[in-house]
């Protein structure tokens, strides 16, 4: 079998991808009588042996409820926790770890942010500024607050390559702009979008910003004090880590004139029928007992990645997209739906004739695992005019023979519907 | 046969490429539209009904080649059918599809249809065959509320 294969080139040549490999048990396994090829990690990654020692070790033995028992074990759990936070911290090069907010995920991080800051901030006819490539994930949350606050939904279109209007986006912003919310990377079409540029126009005129990170952080380094952004939100299961952990970094000033949106334990500093004082940060955004052993495996896998090294996993990965690019273009019948110049990770097809679903279980029984559909972006099929796409998604684990079995897989989606 | 050979027969195959009764009819009498939410795919089934027979129907709308398929074969089958008849061939395709051991003499009454009996080694893919024929059934059972798959 060619597809454990990582073909050496100059530019992935330091990149030992059988290594990786070796970390991820669950790729060692055959679907059908076939080699998985896992192709679906914009949906989700594939965990460490780091991150599954990581939860072990946490339950085996640390596990207590954190900032509450005097006993030694919560002291133990307590401080995992909190330097599961510090990772995260340094992970983002956020100036502070209270700037960093536990939460289930990027779909919570949003909403938070919605609930919390755009509850407080919008009024009728006050506008969000998101993008045509949103995930519903950053498009339903501000939705809520047309109901609510009466706030006006402003979506800056995108071209034919998937590529955002800058122009249109600069002329949208405006007295009324109370915030801008916008994908770092686009998970149905892989356009890495000008961030940097975005925030210093909206900065210009005051306007805070939020980046959906979920797509970007298992595949470039991500600065928020570089990239100068209010909000970053990220999934830990996108990374790497366990489902059910996320975090937001926000920046201290807007945390800390943010209204809380869940009330319960641990985020009080006194209770009484009368009157409740809200803790501190970030613990006034983290009501009730959190997801500890998720924390805990959310910075296991950071540290895995840093110790692998951004830099290089994003030098790898390029490789592996353009190489990917070049052989599915090389596929008749094949067209390529997000042509970016700066794109990462995602390969959204469609396949002429054919539609998405069954390319789908054609390469399942290849082996091959990718995601069919609309994959929570309906506003970006809908501006392409189709229902569905056939996306192959990448990770550092993955090699250029799997490409290959995926382009050989194509052609028996084409022998079968001829 | 391997079982995605027994999931694309050929019959299949031609009827997503030349879907029968792929058009609007001029003067139903119900209609019903069907959606899968998970991937967008949509149909819309309309039925004319005279003296408790199905005189005419037709199908439109966009999905995978097994529910397009479906929708082609499901339409040729019910035409000129009593409406009752056409219940039962709904409650047969269903077992047929869903059970693991639905019992040979339903595939039998199914006749062509039979050809969807691969769709149960695909579960993810059941839902797909079924989309039209819950969308007839709501559609003659005249609730007229549109049918989704979850």
């Amino acid at each position: 079998m060619t597809r454990e294969r990582a073909t050496p080139g100059a530019v992935d040549a330091p990149f030992d991808v059988d290594r990786i490999r070796k970390d991820f048990p669950i790729l060692h396994q055959e679907m059908h009588g076939k080699p998985l090829v896992y192709l679906d990690n914009a949906a989700t990654t594939q965990k460490p042996q780091a991150v599954l020692d990581a939860l072990i070790a946490y339950y085996t033995a640390d596990n207590a409820n954190v900032h509450r028992g005097v006993h030694q074990l919560s002291e133990r759990a307590t401080e995992a926790y909190e330097g599961a936070r510090g990772r995260i911290q340094r992970f983002l090069n956020a100036a502070e770890a209270r700037e960093i907010v536990f939460v289930r995920g990027t779909t919570e991080a949003i909403n938070l942010v919605a609930q919390s800051y755009g509850r407080q901030s919008t009024g009728s006819g006050d506008e969000i500024v998101i993008t045509a490539l949103e995930h519903h994930s950053n498009i339903v949350p501000w939705q809520f607050l047309r109901e609510t606050n009466g706030a006006v939904l402003r979506v800056v279109p995108m071209d034919d390559a998937g590529e955002i209007d800058l122009g249109a986006y600069e002329a949208m912003l405006g007295p009324r702009t109370k915030i801008v919310a916008i994908a770092h990377v686009s998970n149905a079409l892989g356009t890495i979008v000008p961030v940097e540029e975005m925030i210093a126009s909206a900065h210009r005129r005051g306007i805070p910003v939020l980046i959906d990170g979920a797509q970007a952080v298992a595949h470039m380094p991500v600065d928020v004090r570089r990239l100068d952004c209010d909000f970053y939100a990220l999934s830990g299961h996108k990374v790497f880590g366990p489902t059910g952990i996320g975090a937001l970094y926000g920046r201290a000033e807007w945390l800390e004139r943010m209204p809380p949106v869940q009330g319960g334990g641990d985020m009080i500093k006194s209770v009484s029928f009368e009157k409740t004082t809200y803790n501190d940060l970030p613990y006034k955004f983290e009501a009730g007992t959190p997801d500890i052993a998720g924390a805990i495996g959310l910075g296991a896998a950071l540290d895995y990645l840093s110790g692998v090294g951004l830099d290089r996993v994003q030098t790898y990965e390029h490789g592996l997209l353009e190489y990917g690019t070049e052989a599915l273009s090389r596929v008749a019948g094949v067209r390529l739906v997000g042509t970016a110049r700066r794109k990462a990770s995602v390969l959204s097809f469609l396949v002429d004739g054919v539609h998405a679903h069954d390319v789908g279980t054609i390469l399942d029984r290849e082996g091959i695992a990718v995601r069919t559909g609309h994959h929570c972006a309906m506003p970006v099929m809908t501006r392409f005019g189709i229902a569905a796409t056939t996306r192959a998604s990448l990770a550092l684990y993955n090699t250029r023979g799997e490409l290959d079995a995926l382009v050989e897989a194509l052609g028996r989606v084409k022998e079968i519907f001829g | 046969m391997s079982e995605l050979a027994e999931l694309y027969q050929e019959v299949i195959l031609d009827h997503n490429r030349k879907p029968r009764n792929f058009r609007s009819l001029t003067h139903p009498t119900r209609t019903a539209e069907g959606h899968n939410p998970l991937c967008g795919d949509h149909v819309t089934v309309q039925v004319e009904v005279g003296d408790g027979v199905i005189r005419d129907i037709a199908f439109q709308g966009s999905g995978c080649a097994i529910s397009k398929a479906a929708a082609s074969m499901m339409t040729t089958a019910l035409k000129g059918k009593p409406v009752q008849e056409a219940e039962e061939a709904f409650h047969r395709f269903h077992r047929m599809v869903t059970e693991a051991a639905a019992p040979e003499e339903i595939e039998a009454a199914l006749g062509k249809l039979a050809v969807f009996a691969g769709v149960r080694e695909f579960p993810a893919r059941v839902k797909c065959a079924t989309l039209p024929w819950h969308t007839v059934h709501a559609a003659l059972s005249g609730d007229g509320a549109p049918v989704t798959t979850e």
